[in-house]
């Protein structure tokens, strides 16, 4: 068999392996939100009188932080007491009960994925005599196997699950797209790609985006999570026009039992504050791709910048993610407003991954499709 | 982002441990109201008795305050996107003229908004602008605060420790003022690096406190950045005033002079001079491509070319995709290549009426190239024009129909159909060389009717139609396309991006944390030499090294003292 064809192959099982893995943690999600769903309406009752009670103790403690001058740390006061209408925010964050079988099958087959996929793009680069890194099936393969790296390394400690599905999720499809739709034979390139800046600049940015997938599943996940710490959910309040829906849909209240699992994931602050750090860390690689790239196109093109529609695309996406930098240090943007940025950021980023590549045409026309 | 300038004493107030509000900076000015952190667009507007003056504050204020950056930065990257939505006038004048006779009503409209120049319109250059006045008005104010935090006191320690994120307390040998000593130098560190900034006060009744801060490169770093992203702007704008670019074309064994006549196209900025124009000429002396045998895609193309500048003998040089050759400051690029036939004409007394190499542009993979051969100067009768393919490598599909099937010149086949009339060259209207206008030229046809078509192939020579003389075939050149550019900006460009991208990546990775100590003589009383350590840590943003960098802080503290009891609280 060519080294191309068993490159393949492993691909296949690599997003096999993802697939077990996704079910596997879609099943470890399901039963975590069986089990406490069941404990969220014994214990409700009692929080809410527990709360009432803590709320009044809270408003004396804040006034005792007064004298120093300092200013009470947010988390203080949340420990202490949640503020008016936060019901669920006495519940103490739990940790994972012990890893259950099928948390321990979502980690194994996600490490196994990882290994099959890392070997593959090995010996795809092996059969096609350079860095694999020159079309989309190619783009496609490293940047699920990034993306499956940092949610190992995510959840190296702990697993949760709600990340796994989301990253997972989205690995399986981008590796069956690229089985399926995008695949070209593994080959030599184009003069125009015969560059080391092939390695740098787009490694660089399928790094950022596999990181950029990661965090933006945990900002999802902290943008639900802030919705049950606050109490907030738009299916509380009725609809204008269209409350029957809502009423239809009221048992998925982000405050409700459906949702009860929320407690066994890290607090809204903690996962912006993980989302922050891996969207800082995105956000410089993909600084470095927009550089790098100038440097490229000065080299290739004969001109560092031209608006391109790729290059564009991935302005766009620096300007987003400079506006969610932003946003997280301005008042009453931080926090849930501010991970809306970084959906639309990821956004951005898919679609100048796949629109610009796919029906777009510019300079970048290298998807090979 | 405005600041409230009188304050210069930091002080904890606003100073919100750990946290999505991330206020460490507010820090440094306590803010009235509570509205301290960066993002407050300094209060409300006071709206009545505000004076033009007062006016132009406000808005100033408003300007640059960190919502309206949000605003600009979100409203770039919208403003962006139309471009590539609609053709633009810069990158494809075809596809807009193409686009304008499609949508004849809204065409018009969407031209006059500027939607087909996005990126050089007045909305779009407004917006980034815009941008920019506030990022040195947000900037600015801030390097000033940076600076005198650098040069003043690290934050008083604060007056109660318990909600700080990290904490730890100790109790070691020595009294306040000695452990104070020892703390400085444990938190200081060596000379050469100095970890923490470290400020001993004394509180009265005995008790000292440490405050010591460390990361200030973090907000330089933030200042850097933006501050990189100006020159950026700056280069870039220059660049285009000075910068020039040609396209010219060489056929193999020509030489080409780098005036503005001898390129095909030219674009220059306003600052730009002729003078500019490094005197030099370029001869290509080959071409060598070679293409996947398979699949028949490119794989390497190499123009040999021999420069020659004024008084100096010719070096030889190599350009290739993605590696340009430097030439008196300017750089010359490979964007493409093909075939240049070379054919002459001869009238019917054997006169020669034509003779040259023609370039044919190449349409495919396979080179199947179009191209168009004027012939104005005839001696008598009307002018001609020959337009038609040359396939490199040809392959007869059908009777009097051919295909190329390879790009390499191994047979080639030049096929054309004859025009006859006025060119019309001569109307003083610039002409597309590649295509041949039809209106005062009729074309050749046989007896039948049918147009006439020539097969040639290199060293033929065949009857041109109606008597008109005869056509030779008589060699395949190659020709290369190559940009010639000149931007004196460049290496500022380059430099700014850097230095923007350093900044960036030290504001986001380097920790900004400040730690508290306050000693206590121990319970004995002050005499006892025992003193009672608490400890704070405080970080910039979420830091997952916070409670360890005070733990650090601690051990090297206790230093001898490892038995003494401690003990360390922290989430
Ligand atoms: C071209 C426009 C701008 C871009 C691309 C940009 C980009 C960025 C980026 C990427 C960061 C995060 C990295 C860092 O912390 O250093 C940042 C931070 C920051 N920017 Fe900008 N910026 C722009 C304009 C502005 C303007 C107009 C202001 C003021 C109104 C501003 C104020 C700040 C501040 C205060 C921070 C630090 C936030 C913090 O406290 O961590 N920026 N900027």
């Amino acid at each position: 068999m060519a080294i191309g064809d068993i490159s393949t192959l492993l691909v296949w099982g690599a997003a096999t392996a993802f697939t077990i893995a996704l079910i596997a943690y879609t099943s470890a999600l399901a039963r975590l939100a069986e089990a406490s769903s069941a404990e969220h309406r014994a214990e409700r009752a009692a929080k809410v009188a527990a709360a009432k009670q803590a709320r009044a103790a809270a408003r004396e403690t804040v006034g005792a932080g007064g004298p120093s001058g300092l200013v009470v740390p947010a988390d203080a006061v949340d420990d202490a007491a949640p503020r008016s209408g936060r019901i669920d925010d006495a519940e103490p964050e739990r940790p994972m009960t012990a890893p259950s079988a099928t948390t321990g099958i979502a980690r194994t087959t996600t490490y196994l994925g990882i290994l099959l996929l890392g070997v593959g793009i090995v010996l795809r680069g092996v059969a096609a005599g350079r860095w694999p890194t020159a079309n989309m099936y190619e783009f496609t393969l490293v940047g699920t196997f990034v993306a499956a790296v940092v949610l190992a390394v995510v959840q190296r400690k702990r697993v949760v699950p709600f990340l796994g599905v989301v990253v997972m999720g989205i690995g399986v499809l981008a590796l069956a797209l690229g089985l399926l739709v995008f695949y070209v034979q593994a080959d030599a390139v184009q003069p125009a790609l015969q560059s080391y800046w092939l390695i740098i600049h787009v490694g660089v940015a399928i790094a950022a985006t596999g990181i950029f997938t990661v965090a933006f599943a945990t900002s999802v996940l902290q943008v639900l999570q802030d919705g049950r710490e606050t109490g907030r959910s738009h299916l509380d309040h009725p609809w204008r026009s269209a409350d029957g829906l809502r009423r239809s849909l009221a048992r998925w209240r982000v405050t409700g039992p459906a949702w009860s699992w929320l407690r066994t994931v890290p607090s809204a602050r903690r996962l912006e504050a993980l989302s922050f750090r891996l969207n800082a860390i995105g956000f410089v690689l993909w600084t470095f791709t927009l550089i790098g790239g100038a440097i490229w196109a000065e080299h290739a093109w004969g001109r560092y910048w031209g608006w391109d529609p790729k290059e564009v695309g991935t302005f766009v996406a620096w300007v987003v993610y400079a506006a969610y930098l932003h946003a997280r240090t301005t008042r009453g943007w931080a926090g849930r407003k501010a991970a809306y940025f970084v959906y639309v950021g990821y956004a951005v980023v898919l679609a100048n991954f796949t629109v610009v590549n796919l029906f777009v045409t510019g300079k970048h026309s290298y998807s090979g499709i | 982002m405005t600041r409230d300038p009188q304050t210069t004493e930091p002080s904890p107030r606003g100073y919100t441990p750990e946290g999505l509000e991330d206020a460490f900076s507010a820090g440094q000015q306590p803010p009235a109201g509570g509205s301290g952190t960066p993002g407050s667009a300094g209060g409300a507007p006071q709206l009545p008795s505000l004076g033009v003056v007062g006016w132009l504050r406000w808005a100033w204020r408003q300007l640059t305050s960190m919502r309206v950056a949000l605003l600009l930065l979100m409203l770039l990257a919208v403003a962006a996107v139309p471009g590539t939505v609609f053709p633009q006038r810069a990158q494809d004048p075809d596809k807009v003229a193409t686009y304008l006779s499609d949508h004849p009503d809204l065409g018009p409209l969407l031209d006059r908004l500027g939607f087909f120049g996005v990126y050089s319109s007045v909305w779009f250059s407004a917006i980034y602008l815009l941008l920019f006045v506030s990022l040195v008005g947000c900037i600015l104010p801030r390097s000033r605060t940076h600076l005198r935090a650098m040069r003043g006191r690290p934050p008083r320690a604060p007056r109660r420790f318990d909600r700080f994120p990290a904490q730890a307390s100790a109790e070691l040998d020595g009294t306040p003022e000695e452990v104070a000593e020892r703390a400085a130098a444990a938190l200081g560190g060596p000379r050469w690096w100095r970890r923490f900034r470290v400020d001993v006060r004394d509180e009265g009744g005995g008790v000292r406190s440490v405050a010591a801060e460390r990361g200030y490169l973090r907000e330089t770093g933030n200042l850097v950045f933006h501050l990189a992203l100006v020159g950026l702007l700056v280069s870039v704008a220059t660049g285009q005033l000075l910068h020039y670019r040609g396209q010219a074309i060489i056929v193999e064994g020509r030489a080409f002079a780098n005036t503005q006549s001898d390129y095909d196209t030219f674009e220059a900025g306003s600052g730009f001079s002729a003078s500019s124009l490094e005197p030099f000429s370029m001869r290509l002396d080959s071409f060598d491509s070679s293409f996947d045998p398979d699949t028949l895609q490119s794989r390497d193309f190499t123009a040999h070319v021999t420069i020659t500048e004024p008084g100096s003998e010719g070096v030889q040089e190599r350009i290739k995709v993605n590696h340009p050759l430097d030439v008196a400051g300017a750089k010359v690029y490979l964007q493409g290549n093909g075939y240049a036939p070379q054919v002459t004409v001869r009238d019917p007394e054997g006169t020669v009426t034509y003779s040259g190499a023609v370039p044919f542009l190449p349409q495919d993979t396979v080179y199947t190239s179009q191209g168009v051969i004027k012939v104005p100067d005839v001696t008598s009768g009307p002018q001609i024009g020959l337009q038609g393919v040359l396939l490199p490598t040809a392959q007869q599909v059908a009777d009097g129909i051919y295909r190329s099937v390879d790009p390499q010149p191994t047979d080639p086949l030049l096929a054309l159909a004859v025009w006859t009339g006025d060119l019309g060259l001569d109307d003083g209207i610039p002409q597309n060389v590649y295509q041949l206008d039809e209106t005062g030229l009729t074309q050749a046809v046989d007896d039948d009717g049918l147009p006439v078509t020539l097969y040639l192939r290199p060293g033929e020579t065949v009857d041109l139609p109606d008597g008109l003389g005869t056509l030779t075939f008589d060699a395949l050149p190659r020709f290369v396309a190559l940009d010639l550019r000149h931007d004196p900006s460049l290496a500022w460009v380059l430099t700014f991006a850097l230095l923007a991208f350093a900044g960036l990546a030290t504001s986001l990775f380097v920790p900004r944390r400040r730690v508290w100590l306050r000693l206590r003589p121990g319970d004995e009383g002050p005499g006892s030499g025992r003193t009672v350590v608490t400890a704070a840590a405080l970080a910039r943003g979420d830091d997952v090294g916070l409670q360890a960098e005070l733990d650090r802080a601690m051990d090297r503290l206790r230093g001898a003292d490892v038995d003494g009891p401690t003990g360390r609280t922290g989430r």
